[in-house]
């Protein structure tokens, strides 16, 4: 017992690494308010053109948003960050996750925002394009509030999953907050470095998480 | 050379493709073994302690949430690394594969517990009356008449947040698991050229969109019509 706490739960290790470790907090919550803003746009990007219904548009990007949802994040990531310099395109870390943020969470923000669209009744777009707004003004005043307002369980969850998936950065030496307190490890051969960091993630997660449940719930539940 | 066949050296070379295949194709057995894996037990045990919260003891509830709260809190490359690079520091050493199996088996147990939960508390209350007067008792209740309604509605849901679980596989090749992406990344190590990770990713290809597709049917076919 004392030699897991000692391992996982040294207040002097987790002491010593906790400039770096903020370092690596500092970071990942620099790189999430990039990466859930350019995962959203890609989103509404996906989602506005999925309500032209001409099939040059519909199954291309049907494609796209299938393909993107099927290529593990990870993998998008590496390809990007090792496979491109290849052909003479180097984008760094920081670029490499911008890009494949907006790939892969442009492809999950945009499946919620169309189902969001398609639950804002016909009548309304009518309505609203009867008053004399135009197509772009429907969408941007009418349409798109109501929608985001529609599926805002699933926006705030995928939004969860982006800030978790943060972590995937450390695999291209992002200094985010994984890749610190793993830096902080390999130095001290100690763990706690990396609970320290696993502690972070929870504090700054668990309040989203509890909002979750509890829209969750309520959403199930009121399918009857 | 031209910037084209530059680009199909480097991304499409047949030599090293052909080289690699058969390393991607062993990779891709173990990712598909390791997904199963984690599928059977993760759902295995969320429905378990689903069914245990059913029961409302109240300590045994709060640390069920808490456990699941947790488990859906943490990154899973946050545990599996924890699991990997920490436990040996304790000295308790998990194989890579190991240590990937056991921590994305609990983020899917902790996002099951919720869905079966939130399913069986979707269940009519009048449902649970109606069963009891009848006769049956509490467990012949749940397992008869709430489970079967309940896990109707759980299971487009379930499918996706599978899926995207599943898809973490791809995480074990941090770890030093020779699955499809860490067969991929020793291949382009090797060889100096991307072309397997080019296989990897229409591996995952394979793999995946078919049952991407099969989610989205699943959606709207089990979809309760409002």
């Amino acid at each position: 017992m004392d030699s897991f706490l000692d391992t996982f739960f040294n207040w002097q290790i987790m002491q010593e690494a906790s400039p770096i470790l903020w370092q690596g907090l500092r970071a990942t919550l620099l790189l999430s308010a990039l990466v859930v803003p350019l995962g959203f746009l890609g989103g509404v990007i996906i989602a506005v053109l999925a309500t032209f219904h001409a099939p040059w548009v519909k199954w291309p990007l049907r494609v796209w948003v299938d393909t993107f949802r099927a290529l593990p994040p990870l993998v998008l990531l590496i390809f990007i960050f090792a496979g491109l310099p290849f052909i003479g395109i180097d984008v760094g870390a920081w670029g490499a996750v911008a890009i494949g943020f907006f790939l892969n969470t442009g492809a999950y923000y945009g499946e919620i925002l169309r189902a969001g669209i398609e639950s804002v009744p016909r009548g309304q777009i009518e309505a609203a394009r009867s008053t004399g707004l135009t197509r772009g003004q429907t969408m941007t005043y009418v349409v798109l509030p109501q929608a985001v307002r529609n599926v805002l369980p699933d926006l705030i969850s995928n939004t969860l999953e982006v800030v978790k998936l943060t972590s995937i950065a450390s695999v291209v030496a992002l200094p985010e907050l994984l890749f610190q307190a793993r830096q902080a490890q390999s130095v001290t051969y100690n763990a706690s470095p990396i609970m320290a960091a696993a502690i972070a993630y929870f504090i700054l997660l668990w309040p989203v998480v509890r909002l979750l449940s509890r829209l969750e719930n309520r959403q199930l539940a009121g399918r009857r | 050379m031209t910037n084209w066949d530059r680009f199909v050296d480097s991304f499409f070379n047949a030599r090293v493709m052909a080289q690699y295949l058969p390393k991607i194709i062993e990779g891709f057995g173990l990712t598909v073994v390791l997904a199963l894996c984690i599928i059977a037990a993760g759902l295995a045990l969320g429905l378990l302690l689903a069914v245990v919260r059913a029961f409302g003891i109240r300590p045994l509830n709060w640390l069920i949430i808490f456990t699941v709260d947790l488990f859906r809190a943490l990154p899973p490359l946050v545990i599996i690394v924890l699991l990997f690079f920490g436990l040996p520091n304790a000295g308790v050493e998990l194989s890579g594969f190991v240590a990937s199996w056991l921590a994305l088996t609990l983020v899917l147990m902790a996002f099951a517990e919720e869905i079966f939960w939130a399913g069986i508390t979707s269940v009519p209350k009048g449902q649970w009356e109606a069963a009891r007067s009848t006769g049956l008792g509490f467990v012949q209740t749940l397992g008869y008449v709430v489970l079967p309604q309940a896990l109707r509605i759980t299971i487009p849901p379930l499918t996706n947040r599978t899926i995207a679980i599943t898809k973490g596989t791809a995480l074990a090749s941090v770890v030093a698991v020779p699955d499809i992406l860490g067969a991929a990344n020793a291949g382009v190590s090797f060889s100096f050229n991307p072309s397997p990770l080019t296989l990897g990713a229409i591996a995952y290809l394979v793999l995946f969109l078919p049952v991407v597709v099969l989610g989205r049917w699943i959606e709207t076919r089990f979809a309760w019509k409002r």
